[in-house]
């Protein structure tokens, strides 16, 4: 039998991987993939609960979630692709223009 | 060591493994393809807690749709490596790290590895489980308790659609 | 799950690799020999009888060949992508039933399917969107610009029909009510074919599924004249056979798909009237699940050699603005008609 403490464990140690993947990388795209990566450590707490607890509203959170991460995509790579467009760059230490 | 230990204990490496040389790999295609095999841990382990609509719609989404759309953009805007991540190390990335793993040993005290409280009632998987994760089961539920935030979950998808075409549209002269 | 399980699955998975892999042979001689004829020509007629052997040779012929990496591709990504392309064609085969009726093996019941999983739709949808993997991987990693334009296109082109796809698989999924491809067969009994329930969505679902296995009229990725090879310039040799393979493994998946979802699978309408015994009616039911992928295979190499190529702008209008449409309607239509009778 597999507690449930490895599950929260497992997606501690993936969310925070996500965590310095956003703190060191500096690409926007691998940034935005490591966002992805968070998001799922989240969805594993969820189902893992749902299924010890038997109820299903962990399951529909991850399924909201992930409608979430879909329109975040889309609107994410478009503004990655404009960025693109105008700055020739996606190093986020380039977009410095709201900076003084 | 019971056969359900081992395929969680294999899964598990594999999604830490890829996770960690996902946020390592200078090129982002390389990147793609580790979250990619993160994301088909995953489905192994939604299975493994009987959540097979979620398994596959985490393959059907992540893998089918989302990631080959980031796929999509890095080959189309064909990004170079970026510098390895050893030769640009700093004061910064240290520190991030230093905070990371605190947060880490925080999250994991707080779960406590075999401490007690009410996780400790959760050592196996509710009799419900195999039950609350099928298509049918997940479908009733979604469009009787859970309607409202459906329908809701379409005006977002299509503020995204409008919102994107908006920002990636080449600028009228 | 114990042994005999597990042997009576290998024994499953070995025999449909095998047939696959043979029909796959013999897909590539009658392709060559159906173009001949619609192109007024003889086509290959020289190795065995009436050129019969003629794909054996070719596959020796390729394997000999040496292996050529270019040195500036990614060498893992660039032996990964032939791999994927091929996995994805073969595994989605194991959700598929083949025959109605159990057979005894070992002292159990042996459902003619690999795997009856109760998401099977699912499934299959899941694993065509894993598809364009393989051929975007070889692009990227060919690092040739041809190559690059041919993956970037195919990871578009798949992206926009794979909506139109699932979107017409809605139609027969209420009509069913059922995911497992094994009540959706059960469902079309007699001349209850889903292609009759559901025209408009059988329709689209062909236009897709064509899209989907990169064939022609939609064969973008890899448009000759325009990329030189697309995706596959940079193969030679064994990874070059392998994305063969997996273009004609990929028809074969396709039309046993489109047959399950709406020409009945191996239902042979009023079979059950003859009161035949088991053996005899498992064999028609086989055969007339292989007629019937036997008819679309045919079908998609007729429609090859007789529709000229999309332009690109063109495949990316019909996706979006007319088959994604027709699809919605179709559901919405099912969904009233449904809710009226």
């Amino acid at each position: 039998m597999v507690p449930i403490h490895y599950y929260l464990i497992l997606s501690a140690v993936m969310f925070i991987t996500g965590v310095v993947g956003v703190l060191t990388r500096r690409n926007a795209i691998i940034i935005f993939m490591c966002i992805e990566l968070m998001l799922n450590s989240v969805n594993l707490t969820f189902v893992a609960f749902s299924a010890y607890l038997g109820n299903e509203t962990g399951q529909m959170f991850v399924f909201f979630i992930m409608a979430v991460a879909a329109a975040e995509a889309a609107v994410g790579l478009a503004i990655v692709i404009a960025l693109f467009r105008n700055r020739q760059t996606v190093n986020i230490n380039d977009v410095n223009i709201l900076r003084w | 060591m019971s056969s359900e230990l081992i395929v969680f204990l294999i899964l598990a490496a594999v999604g830490v493994l890829s996770g960690i040389l996902m946020i390592t790999r200078p090129n982002p295609v390389n990147s793609a393809l580790f979250l990619i095999l993160n994301f088909m841990a995953l489905a192994g382990l939604y299975i493994t807690l009987h959540a097979q609509f979620v398994a596959i719609i985490q393959i059907l989404v992540y893998a089918g749709a989302i990631m080959v759309l980031v796929l999509f953009v890095i080959m189309l805007l064909n990004l170079e490596d970026e510098e390895p991540l050893r030769e640009q190390m700093s004061k910064r990335h240290y520190g991030s790290l230093l905070v990371a793993l605190l947060a880490l040993v925080l999250i994991v005290q707080v779960i406590g590895w075999n401490s007690g409280g009410t996780l400790e009632t959760m050592r196996e998987q509710s009799p419900h489980a195999l039950r609350i994760g099928t298509v049918e089961h997940i479908g009733s539920v979604l469009f009787t308790e859970h309607v409202y935030p459906f329908e809701l979950t379409s005006i977002l998808l299509l503020a995204a659609i409008v919102g994107a075409i908006v920002m990636a549209k080449k600028r009228f002269p | 799950m114990d042994f005999t399980d597990i042997l009576i699955s290998l024994i499953k998975i070995v025999v449909m690799f095998g047939v696959v892999l043979l029909t796959v042979a013999e897909l590539v001689y009658t392709e060559r020999r159906i173009s001949a004829f619609i192109q007024n020509r003889l086509g290959p007629n020289r190795v065995g009888w009436k050129g019969l052997l003629q794909p054996y040779a070719d596959v020796l012929k390729l394997l000999l060949k040496e292996d050529i990496v270019p040195t500036a591709a990614n060498r893992f990504i660039h032996t990964l992508a032939p791999v994927i392309s091929i996995a994805v064609a073969f595994s989605t085969l194991a959700v598929v039933p083949i025959a109605g009726e159990t057979i005894r093996l070992f002292g159990r019941e042996v459902q003619m399917v690999i795997a009856d999983v109760n998401i099977g739709v699912l499934y299959i949808l899941a694993l065509t969107s894993m598809g364009v993997y393989g051929l975007t991987l070889s692009g990227w990693s060919s690092n040739n610009k041809y190559s690059l334009l041919g993956g970037l296109r195919s990871s578009a082109q798949m992206i926009s029909y794979e909506l139109a796809m699932g979107l017409s698989v809605i139609g027969v999924i209420m009509v069913t009510g059922s995911l497992r491809l094994t009540d959706v067969v059960a469902h079309q009994s007699g001349w209850m074919w889903n292609m009759i329930l559901q025209p408009v969505g059988f329709v689209t679902f062909v236009v897709a599924a064509f899209a989907e296995t990169n064939r022609a009229p939609f064969d973008l990725p890899e448009a000759e004249p325009e990329l030189v090879g697309g995706y596959h310039t940079e193969y030679s040799s064994f990874k070059f056979a392998l994305f063969f393979l997996a273009e004609y493994a990929n028809m074969i998946t396709a039309s046993a798909v489109i047959v399950t979802l709406y020409l009945g699978g191996w239902q042979v309408p009023y079979l059950e009237l003859l009161n035949l015994p088991v053996g005899v009616t498992i064999a028609l039911q086989i055969l007339a699940f292989m007629l019937k992928v036997a008819f679309m295979l045919f079908v998609f190499q007729w429609v090859r050699w007789s529709v000229p190529r999309f332009r690109y702008d063109q495949l990316m209008n019909l996706g979006w603005k007319v088959m994604l449409p027709i699809a919605l309607a179709n559901v919405i239509v099912t969904g009233i008609v449904m809710l009226l009778l």
